[in-house]
This record gives structure tokens, C-alpha cells and sequence, in this order.
């Protein structure tokens, strides 16, 4: 272990921010899936990746620039996780936890080994222009495409924040997640319900796929990379729990790569699973939850 | 030394205190009724006495040994078994080997305690569907599987929790018989129900809480009379009415 | 039907079905004997998978750690220590055993439950990964190779595969015989009644916490078993091999298909899986990925249609009739 100079720490420190931002918006999908439907979605990193997909292809077929693309991965996405909850989910919701889990695990191994069949396990990349472009602020360099990613997930975390408490919809939505025997009395129809969740946490977890494209190598398995670390994030910031993803996303992503100044190799990854573990033992309902008696 | 003692008893649910201090015991062989309405903290009671929950005051003691914090496993090998209010089947097991857990409890062979578990279900009335899956049972049976179940364990004393709600006439009828018969056979029973008429018959005393708080305690007819009783249950006079 | 003749009648299928499997290396090609290995060893794991998370209902989302661990004990006893690997197979099941209880201990005390139990054993899992990523980078880029010996049963390396093929029927028939005997027995019915309801079980006086860790114990130690039997067989071994996700996914995936909870289950789905996987690499070719796409293609059929496995799905209808005939 190393003592990092303080020129490296700050930049991992916004670094870390920055990531952390995409991580939470990763984590906001998961949670609000959990959240409503008390499923633990284990696609959630393949729909991500069918996002970053999404934005590659429309960029090297089309020439549609990757931000630009959003105006589509968003309700390709929406509509894509709403088939799968009408088409799969939905026969599974009584079913034990464990069946359910075992089904989100069977797309993704169908989505993601589909794609890995259609389009190789290659690492490819989106070479837009500003794919590297950074300004310096004193010893820091500020990656472009990281901080929009950021401010993205920012901007996408409040739109849905305030399409929760103040629109119809999103109090239903709310209502369902906190009450689901209220929420059947008082008439929400919790099939819809699950759809529409269902497809905005798919929405989300695509568009975070799209914002990372630029940065991030696109390869079938990629959602692997960001699927664990949002289950870690969900976890830390209380299953359900919205701020909590984005805080927890935010813990996660400085952890994670101030770790990588100050520990070698893969042990920072080893460091956020034993925050994992020691989270689910000792804080189950996350950081920021009450504690159950 | 009485058989079970509650001391002092005490269980919250963050705010809300549901029960308060609560003392009382029973004698070997009688037969103990406990009503109050609904949400007067009887489950919880129940709950803590058999390790479900710790309480946040008090002991409990059971054939003069402190039981308090011990594990429901533990508390059930000393003797002490529950039913439950909402039953709690082995959904994928079927009747037999649903009562066949309860008679592991002392007997380690499979062909005794499957023996055991057929005796059982004969008194209880399920001989007939013991190879059927626990799952599909009608409301009557699951309650006669839960009585079962607990049987098996050959407790001293078995709590009761509304074991003859939901029952039509002739079940209950029968149920109750059962319950006679069980102590006779020298089991002590503590019983939750709200069917008056089952409380009436079967108990020797009866403790009445309300808000978690014994307001009283004596025989069947002293407390059908007890005004205190008959106010806590102003507004729900059916349950009298429907009883009786 | 009544328990003596159901008793003959699954002596007589071991009987046959062991007969069978022992003459089968004579007639068929090697490749298939590799194949059959294949099924076996899958089937052996299934079995040891299923007595945690089949029976116990603790769902084991990270099998592969005893697995890794197993194959690494022995592996590295032998490179290091010369230790015999039949010695290295009995140490490596103790330290699979120690972690299995350890970890265990830990999320049972904590009353860790259905998906979040899971979710720790994943964690596990890939934490050793990246522990022996870290280490075999340091100092063994190139995996670790057991050093070659003479074949013999002694040294546990053969050149020709069919004696690995006798070796991994007999630990499958055993733990088969194991699961079996489990199952009739006082402490698979506990371990049932935890998997049915906890509470309900603790009521009764079955020490949940215990029970569940001597599911653990023994499922770990039989992983860890296995994962030595795997070293042997390829004779190398590297991080991926060992922890590698996939492998936890397709050791459970066995007994989910064949019926988890039951005794055949794990063996019959893993012969399921392997014909799938076979038929689909012919039919489009060896793409890596191809079987774990068919995989979780039949995994959603199967949870959506069949929840309960193959097997599973059988005795419910069993039960179902039977229970209909009686009234
Ligand atoms: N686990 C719990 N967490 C929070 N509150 C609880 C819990 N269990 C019970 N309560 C509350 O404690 C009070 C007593 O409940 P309890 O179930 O003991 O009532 P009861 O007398 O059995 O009622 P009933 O006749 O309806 O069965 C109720 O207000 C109930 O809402
Ligand atoms: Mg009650």
C-alpha cells in the first residue's frame, strides 16, 4: 500500500464522482424495479449493455452522434423492458424470490450470449471527437464525456424524482412500492404499475449505457462490469431507496477509485465486496434505512 | 411452582407499546382462555413467550426455569409449543410429514416417528389426508394440521392462537371436543380465541387484555359479567353476540 | 404407492442404470465418455448444490467458491508439498467444509435469507476470484500446471479419460446414495421443513441455525471434492476455471431444471443441459456463449412453465392425483 501524492488523490476523488454518477443512475433503474416489484433484477446489466448497443450502432451505421441518441435508447428501452415484464416477468411475480431471481438471470444469459453470438466478444469503441477530450482544472484533468455523464444522471435522477412525488402516475407508482395492499384498495392497477416501472428502470439502466458509451469500451459483457457494483449500490443505499441509489452510487464510485489510487490491481473491486457483504449482514436496510427491530 | 409464569411482561413496537406489563400464570392441566379485541396484543404475547420475539421487560418462566431470550427451538424442546394464528403449513410437504417434523422433535426414527405422526392424525381427524400436500387443505384441516403439528412434539403445555375461528359449526365442535380431550389427557393448554363460545366451554380461567393491559381475570362467568370487559368491547359486541 | 415396492422399484433403476454406466466406456468413443464425465461431474455438483439450496432451500448463488477452493487446496498442496492428490481431495473438502461454515455461520446468524443469501455467496465468490486473479498474476501467469506423474489410480492422473469416468460414477453414485439417504431420514426432512418455513420449523423445536449449517458443511465439502476431481482431470488450473461466475450458474442450473429437492433431479438435469449444449454447438457452431444462451433459454421455460423443475413438476402431479384418488 502506497500513499498516493495529493495531486493523484484529488483526481481520483473527481473521478470517482463522476463515475459515481453513472453508477447511481445504473442503481436508480435497479432500485426502483426492486422497490415496486420486490425483484431483484440480475438483466439489469444486459439491458445496459443492449443501451450502449443501441448508441454504437446508431452511431457507426447512422452516424448519429451518441447524445443525440438518447432521443431513441430511452424508449427503445422503455419499450423493450415493459415486453419483457408483460412477456416474463409478469408469469413469475407469486413465484418464489429465488425463481424470480433465477428468470431475470435466464434473459440475461439469452441477451447477453445472443449478443456475444451477433456481434463477438471484441471491445469496441465510440471515436467521437470529444471521446477524449478533457480540460484541466490545476493538477486535475476533467474527462468531457464523464462529466456529461454526470450531469445526466443528475438531471435524469431529479426528472424522475419529481415525476414520483408530483405527477399521478409517479405517486401511484410510489404508492404501490410502499403499500401494495393500500394501493389495491384504492384502486392503483398494479399490472400497469409494473410495466410502466419495470420499463423506466430499463429506460434508466439504457441511458446510462448510452452516457458511458463515449467513455467506456462497448462489449456484450460489459454489464457485468456495472451490474454487481449496482447491486452493491442498491444495497448500500436501501433496496427501494432513490437518493439512496445516487448517494450510494456516488460512495461507491469515490470508494472505488480512491481505492485504485492506494491499493493495487483488483483488490479495490475485493474492497466493495466486503462493504457488500458486510452491508447485508450488519445494515439490511442500508445505510441510510431504519433499522428493523 | 406454577407450570408458566409471566412477569411483568413488556413488548413494543417502536411507539407502541403492545403489551404492558402483563403478569399471570398458569397451573398444570388447566385450561387458560385469553380474549381481548382485536390488536389487543394476544399474538404478540404468544409471540413472546414461545422466543418469537424478546421482550422489552420482564420474565417468563416455564415449569420454574427462566425462559426469557431463549430460541423458539429451544423453548419448544423444553415442552412450550404454539400454533399459529395465520397457519403456517410446510406448504410442499404433505400432511404426514408435516406432523412428522413436530415428531422428530423426540424421536429420531423415521418408522417411529411415522407412526407417531399417523396416531396424531387420527385424533386430530386427518388420517384420511395424509398423503395430500399440506398446500391444498381447506381452512379446517389447516387448522387441525397446525393443532397437529404442534401435538406431535408431546408438549406439556400448547398455546393456542384462535385455533376455532373460521371453522363452520361441526368443525368447531369437533375442534373443541379435541381440545377436551387433550386435557384429559394431561396436556395444559393457553387459548386465544375469539369464539366465545369455545372460550366459555373450554376454559377453567380466563385473563382479558385490552391495549396490551390485563383488565381481568377469573372464571367464564365472572368475566361475561365484569363491565370493564363488556365496555373494552363496546363496538364489538358481535363477538359476545356471535358466540353465545 | 406403498413404500416397500417404491423402495424395489429405485434399487432396481440404480441397479440398472449402474450397470449400464459401468459397461458404457467399452461401447462408445472417447469423446463421448468425455461427454459422459461431463454430465457426471455436473450431476455430482448439482447434488451437492441441491442438499443446500435444494433441500435447505439457501439458495447458493456462489457454489463455485468451494469449488475453487477445492481444486486450488490440492492443486497447490501437490505442487508445493508433493501431497498426494487423494489426500490434497480429503484436505481440500476440509477447507471447502471451513469456509462453507464460516460464511455460513455468518449470514445464518444474521438471518440472511432467499435473494440477499445469494447475493452474499456471489460476493464471495467473486472476492476469491480476485484474490487469485491478483495472486496467480503475481506468480503464476500461466495457471497453475500439476506436475505431470505416471498414470495410476495412486497418483490420480491418467492419459486415457476413461478412468476418470469410473472415478467421477462412483463419487456421483455416492452422493446420490447420499442425497437419498438424507431424504428419508430425520434431518432431510428438517432441512425440507426450514426450506417450507423457518418460523413454523423453529416452533416445532428444529434448530434452524444448526440444520443450515450442516447443509452448508456438507454441500461444501462435496463442491470442494469436486473442484479437486476437476484440477485432476485437466490437470491445470487457473482464476477463472475456479471462481469463474459461470461455474455457480452452471451448478445450479441442474438441479433447477431436473427439480431441486429431489434426489434425481441434479443428475437429469445436468444430462439435459449437456445434450442441449452439445446439440446447439453442432447446430451453430463453437461460438463461446452458444450453450449458455440455449442455457438461459430453457431456464426461463422452465421457471415460467415449469417452476419446479422437471421432477418437481412430476411429484406435485403425483401428489395431486394420488391425493384426488383418496377422497
Ligand atoms: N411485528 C410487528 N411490528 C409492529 N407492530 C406489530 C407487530 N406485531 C403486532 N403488532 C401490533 O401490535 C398490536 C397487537 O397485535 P397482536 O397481533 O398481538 O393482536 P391480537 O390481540 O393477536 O389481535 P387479533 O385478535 O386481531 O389477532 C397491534 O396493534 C399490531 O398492529
Ligand atoms: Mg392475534
Amino acid at each position: 500500500m502506497t500513499l498516493p501524492g495529493i495531486p493523484l488523490l484529488l483526481q481520483s476523488i473527481v473521478s470517482g464522482i463522476l463515475i459515481g454518477g453513472v453508477y447511481g443512475l445504473v442503481a436508480i433503474g435497479l432500485t426502483l424495479i426492486f422497490g415496486v416489484m420486490k425483484i431483484i433484477n440480475f438483466a439489469h446489466g444486459s439491458f445496459m449493455m443492449l443501451g450502449m448497443f443501441t448508441t454504437y450502432w446508431l452511431y457507426v451505421l447512422l452516424g448519429i452522434d451518441p447524445y443525440l441518441s438518447l432521443l431513441l435508447t430511452i424508449p427503445l428501452l422503455f419499450l423493450f423492458g415493459l415486453l419483457v415484464e408483460r412477456f416474463l416477468i409478469d408469469k413469475i411475480l407469486d413465484a418464489p424470490e429465488h425463481n424470480q431471481l433465477l428468470l431475470t438471470l435466464g434473459i440475461s444469459l439469452v441477451i447477453e450470449n445472443l449478443a456475444l453470438f451477433l456481434w463477438s466478444p471484441n471491445f469496441r469503441t465510440i471515436d467521437v471527437s470529444y471521446a477524449n477530450k478533457a480540460t484541466t482544472l490545476g493538477p486535475v484533468m476533467i474527462s468531457f464525456p464523464k462529466v456529461v455523464a454526470f450531469v445526466f444522471a443528475i438531471f435524469l435522477t431529479t426528472v424522475l424524482y419529481y415525476f414520483l412525488k408530483n405527477t399521478d402516475l409517479g405517486k401511484a407508482i410510489r404508492a404501490a412500492s410502499e403499500e401494495k395492499e393500500g394501493a389495491l384498495t384504492v384502486g392503483i392497477n398494479l399490472k400497469k404499475i409494473y410495466y410502466i416501472a419495470f420499463g423506466i428502470g430499463t429506460a434508466c439502466v439504457g441511458a446510462a449505457g448510452t452516457v458511458a458509451a463515449p467513455f467506456f469500451y462497448v462489449s456484450p459483457q460489459v454489464g457485468g462490469v456495472f451490474v454487481i457494483t449496482a447491486f452493491v449500490v442498491v444495497v448500500l443505499g436501501g433496496m427501494g431507496n432513490f437518493l439512496g441509489a445516487l448517494i450510494g452510487g456516488l460512495i461507491i464510485g469515490l470508494a472505488e477509485s480512491v481505492g485504485a489510487a492506494i491499493i493495487p490491481g483488483q483488490l479495490k473491486q475485493f474492497i466493495i465486496y466486503f462493504i457488500f457483504i458486510l452491508v447485508l449482514l450488519f445494515k439490511p436496510a442500508g445505510l441510510f434505512g431504519k433499522a428493523n427491530a | 411452582m406454577f407450570l408458566l409464569e409471566i412477569k411483568d411482561v413488556t413488548k413494543k413496537f417502536g411507539g407502541l407499546t403492545a403489551i404492558g406489563n402483563l403478569s399471570f400464570h398458569l397451573e398444570k392441566g388447566e385450561i387458560l382462555g385469553i380474549i381481548g379485541p382485536n390488536g389487543a396484543g394476544k399474538t404478540t404475547l404468544f409471540n413472546v413467550v414461545t422466543g418469537f420475539y424478546r421482550p422489552d421487560g420482564g420474565a417468563i418462566f416455564f415449569k420454574g426455569q427462566e425462559i426469557t431470550g431463549l430460541k423458539p427451538h429451544q423453548i419448544a424442546k423444553r415442552g412450550l409449543v404454539r400454533t399459529f394464528q395465520i397457519t403456517q403449513p410446510f406448504p410442499n410437504l404433505t400432511v404426514l410429514e408435516n406432523v412428522r417434523i413436530g415428531a422428530y422433535s423426540r424421536i429420531k426414527s423415521n418408522r417411529e416417528a411415522t407412526a407417531e405422526a399417523f396416531r396424531i392424525l387420527k385424533t386430530v381427524g386427518l388420517y384420511e389426508q395424509r398423503n395430500e400436500l399440506s398446500s391444498v387443505l381447506p381452512i379446517g384441516h389447516r387448522k387441525s394440521l397446525e393443532l397437529a403439528k404442534a401435538l406431535a412434539t408431546n408438549p406439556e403445555l400448547i398455546l393456542l392462537d384462535e385455533v376455532v375461528a373460521g371453522l363452520n359449526t361441526m368443525e368447531a365442535n369437533q375442534m373443541i371436543t379435541t381440545i377436551k380431550n387433550l386435557q384429559q389427557e394431561g396436556i395444559t393448554i393457553l387459548l386465544i380465541e375469539h369464539v366465545m363460545k369455545a372460550i366459555m366451554s373450554l376454559s377453567d380461567r380466563i385473563v382479558v387484555i385490552h391495549y396490551g393491559v390485563k383488565i381481568a381475570e377469573g372464571a367464564p362467568q365472572e368475566i361475561s359479567k365484569n363491565p370493564k370487559v363488556i365496555e373494552a368491547y363496546l363496538g364489538e359486541e358481535y363477538v359476545f353476540a356471535k358466540g353465545q | 404407492m406403498p413404500e416397500s415396492r417404491q423402495r424395489f422399484l429405485k434399487l432396481a433403476l440404480f441397479g440398472i442404470a449402474g450397470v449400464i454406466l459401468l459397461a458404457l466406456p467399452q461401447y462408445i468413443p472417447e469423446y463421448h465418455t468425455h461427454l459422459m464425465t461431463t454430465v457426471l461431474f455436473f450431476g455430482y455438483l448439482g447434488t451437492a448444490w441441491n442438499i443446500l439450496g435444494g433441500y435447505a432451500g439457501q439458495f447458493s448463488f456462489g457454489h463455485t467458491a468451494f469449488f475453487g477452493i477445492g481444486a486450488f487446496t490440492s492443486s497447490l498442496l501437490q505442487l508445493h508439498a508433493g501431497v498426494n492428490p487423494w489426500i490434497g481431495m480429503v484436505l481440500a473438502g476440509i477447507v471447502g467444509t471451513m469456509v462453507g461454515l464460516f460464511i455460513g455461520s455468518l449470514c445464518f446468524r444474521y438471518g440472511l435469507k432467499g435473494p440477499f443469501f445469494a447475493l452474499a455467496m456471489l460476493a464471495l465468490a467473486e472476492m476469491l476470484r480476485l484474490v487469485s486473479i491478483q495472486w496467480m498474476t503475481a506468480k503464476y501467469p500461466l495457471g497453475i500446471n500439476i506436475p505431470l506423474l505416471e498414470d495410476s489410480l495412486l497418483n490420480f492422473q491418467f492419459r486415457d479419460k476413461v478412468p476418470y469416468y469410473y472415478i467421477i460414477l462412483l463419487m456421483t453414485a455416492a452422493a446420490l446414495l447420499l442425497a437419498d439417504a438424507l431424504e428419508k431420514r430425520r434431518i432431510g426432512s428438517y432441512f425440507k421443513a426450514i426450506r417450507e418455513n423457518e418460523d413454523a420449523a423453529e416452533s416445532l423445536g428444529v434448530n434452524a441455525f444448526k440444520y443450515k449449517l450442516i447443509a452448508m458443511g456438507i454441500s461444501a465439502f462435496m463442491t470442494a471434492i469436486g473442484g479437486t476431481f476437476y484440477a485432476q482431470y485437466y490437470l491445470t488450473l487457473d482464476d477463472e476455471a475456479a471462481f469463474g461466475v459461470a461455474n455457480s450458474i452452471e451448478i445450479l442450473l441442474g438441479p433447477i431444471i431436473g427439480g431441486s429437492g429431489t434426489v434425481f433431479g441434479p443428475i437429469l438435469g445436468a444430462g439435459i443441459l449437456e445434450f442441449l449444449s452439445e446439440t446447439s454447438r453442432n447446430f451453430l457452431g463453437r461460438y463461446s456463449g452458444v450453450h449458455l444462451m440455449v442455457y438461459g433459454a430453457v431456464l426461463i421455460i422452465v421457471i415460467v412453465f415449469l417452476p419446479d423443475g422437471i421432477l418437481g413438476g412430476l411429484k406435485k402431479a403425483f401428489y395431486k392425483i394420488s391425493g384426488s384418488k383418496q377422497k
